[in-house]
């Protein structure tokens, strides 16, 4: 899952904070992203992504603290970082009656390198057929991809998507993300943000959760699990008169349930799975079912924020 | 370039203004038809015209639909501008290399042009259905209410910059540019308004586009009416800064 290549960072953010009023939108918020890899910004709305996106994207000027893209400063150096970065915004439209060729023709033209191919860039998100089509009769699915090519048109060395998949169905996510690891592959490196744990587990080498307005750790999606959600389970049924006590028995073993043939065994570390199996195959305890719950990022975030993503 | 785009996001926004169901028959076909309906009930009614009546016929009407092409080119800038705020145009826009004033400067041009259309379409209805007398110069009128236009649209500018939302923008700036065509002197001459509504006049900016106009379409010479250019200049100068200063782009 990760290629991170030669880690060296192409944007530095260190402690910004950026307030509205007197409403506190992003605090004392640090972190790099690396050459290459997809990283995500993720927790709840309003959390402060957008806010952090935008003022790495130059958009936003923060109240405080440092922000380098690409060696440049993205607020003060903002035409010079447009010409290298590719930009998706939340929530954006286009005009209603342009054309998605206008679309991309008027983006090609306003940089000063030469532009990829657009013709080539709308048959690789599948939108050549809708070229000629108005913006406002685009689908949800085709509108996103619209934007992606626009933020790729430049042929950009970072790619910013803010809840790119948000309000689209299942399936034209998943066609979303497959596009979005191939921005990787072109060496690109991807920031997101995005409140869809599963997104951020499936898509992201390395993962930011943000929770009003503060960061409250980095790492890659396992890494994330492995520290906050040690806590594995095994279900399995059998009949085996013997195996409650032999389940016990097992070191990393907590607890074991039972009701009727079914046992839940629950324990700590990655270990506990093969311990349970080698348990299993050395005592010739016959099990009809077998399966294991691993805890996901979003148990990680209802651990660190005592809350689900979606309250 | 500073105005890199400049050209192809005039054309897109034409081309996408032409598509609008209403947009081309509202602000050019409004005025056209104005002028048309207006000035063949008063050729009509009037037998024998009095001085005044065939002076408003000759000066005033024309006048009159120049400054409803202006208007109207307003309200659609203004009405576009809050639209493209409150869907989140403007800032995508902005996310690119596009220069704020690039991506103004192309809505503005786009109103100028149209003005400019409107004018023409005018002049060939009125050629055909409405004896106007034709021997104007229509060449420094058009310069005329283009500059008029300029200092309306700062006007617009301004309007669109403080309006809430675009459901407001549209009736705000008429509720705010029509009454100023009322004093403007086109109906009622400045110098014979009470004094209240004279001293409005003075300061609005409808009143100088009206003189300007009204003169160059009488054969004035420019020199007299630099007063009504400096005014207009004012007026934009002024309105553009103040714009610049609260304009949200979201």
């Amino acid at each position: 899952m990760s290629n991170l290549k030669t880690s060296h960072p192409v944007i530095q953010v260190s402690g910004i904070r950026k307030t509205y009023g007197r409403t506190v939108a992003v605090d004392e918020v640090s972190f790099e992203v690396n050459d290459g890899e997809i990283f995500g910004l993720i927790g709840p709305n309003g959390a402060g992504k957008t806010t952090t996106m935008e003022c790495v994207e130059g958009i936003r000027k923060p109240d405080r603290g440092t922000i380098s893209v690409l060696g440049l400063d993205p607020f003060r150096q903002v035409y010079k970082l447009q010409e290298r970065i590719g930009v998706q915004l939340q929530q954006a439209q286009l005009q209603k009656r342009i054309k998605v060729w206008e679309a991309v023709d008027l983006w090609a033209s306003l940089y000063r390198k030469k532009s990829v191919d657009g013709e080539r860039l709308l048959e690789q998100l599948g939108l050549i057929d809708k070229r000629d089509a108005w913006f406002m009769n685009l689908s949800g699915g085709q509108k996103q991809r619209l934007f992606i090519a626009l933020a790729l048109i430049n042929d950009p060395e970072v790619v910013f998507l803010d809840e790119l998949t948000t309000g689209l169905d299942p399936q034209a996510r998943r066609a979303i993300w497959e596009l979005v690891r191939g921005i990787r592959e072109r060496g690109k490196t991807v920031f997101l943000t995005t409140h869809l744990m599963e997104e951020a587990e499936r898509l992201c080498d390395r993962v930011a959760i943000i929770e009003h307005g503060r960061i409250i750790d980095i790492d890659t999606p396992q890494r994330l699990v492995a520290r906050h959600c040690p806590e594995r389970t095994v279900v399995l049924d059998t009949d085996d008169a013997s195996a409650e006590e032999r389940f016990r028995a097992i070191p990393r073993v907590e607890s074991v349930v039972r009701s009727d043939l079914q046992f839940t065994i629950r324990g700590q570390g990655d270990d506990l799975v093969t311990e349970v199996i080698h348990c299993l195959s050395e005592n010739r305890i016959r099990v009809t079912d077998f399966r294991m719950i691993v805890p996901s990022l979003e148990d990680v975030f209802l651990k660190l924020t005592g809350h689900s993503i979606r309250d | 370039m500073m105005m890199r785009g400049l050209w192809k996001l005039t054309w897109i926004e034409i081309k996408v203004f032409m598509r609008e169901p209403l947009g081309a028959f509202g602000t050019i076909g409004f005025p056209v038809l104005v002028f048309l309906v207006v000035g063949r009930a008063a050729s009509r009614n009037v037998a024998a015209p009095s001085l005044a009546a065939s002076t408003f016929l000759r000066v005033g009407l024309p006048v009159l639909a120049s400054l409803l092409i202006a208007v109207s080119a307003v309200l659609s800038l203004v009405t576009i501008i809050s639209i493209y705020r409150e869907g989140g145009i403007l800032k995508r826009l902005r996310a690119t290399p596009l220069r704020p004033q690039t991506i103004l400067s192309a809505q503005v041009i786009v109103k100028l042009m149209l003005t400019a259309a409107t004018l023409g379409f005018m002049v060939l209805a009125g050629k055909r259905y409405y004896p106007v007398n034709m021997h104007v110069p229509l060449f420094g009128f058009t310069i005329a209410l283009l500059i008029s236009t300029l200092s309306i649209l700062s006007i617009g500018f301004l309007i669109a910059s403080i309006v809430p939302t675009a459901r407001f923008a549209q009736p705000i700036g008429a509720a705010i540019l029509y009454p100023m065509i009322a004093v403007s002197g086109l109906f009622v001459p400045v110098n014979a308004m009470p004094p209240v509504l004279h001293a409005l006049a003075r300061v609005l900016p409808m009143t100088y586009a009206v003189s300007l106009m009204e003169g160059i379409w009488r054969g004035d010479s420019w020199r007299p009416h630099m007063g009504d250019v400096a005014a207009l200049a004012l007026v934009f100068f002024v309105c553009t800064a103040l714009s610049a200063k609260v304009f949200r782009w979201e």
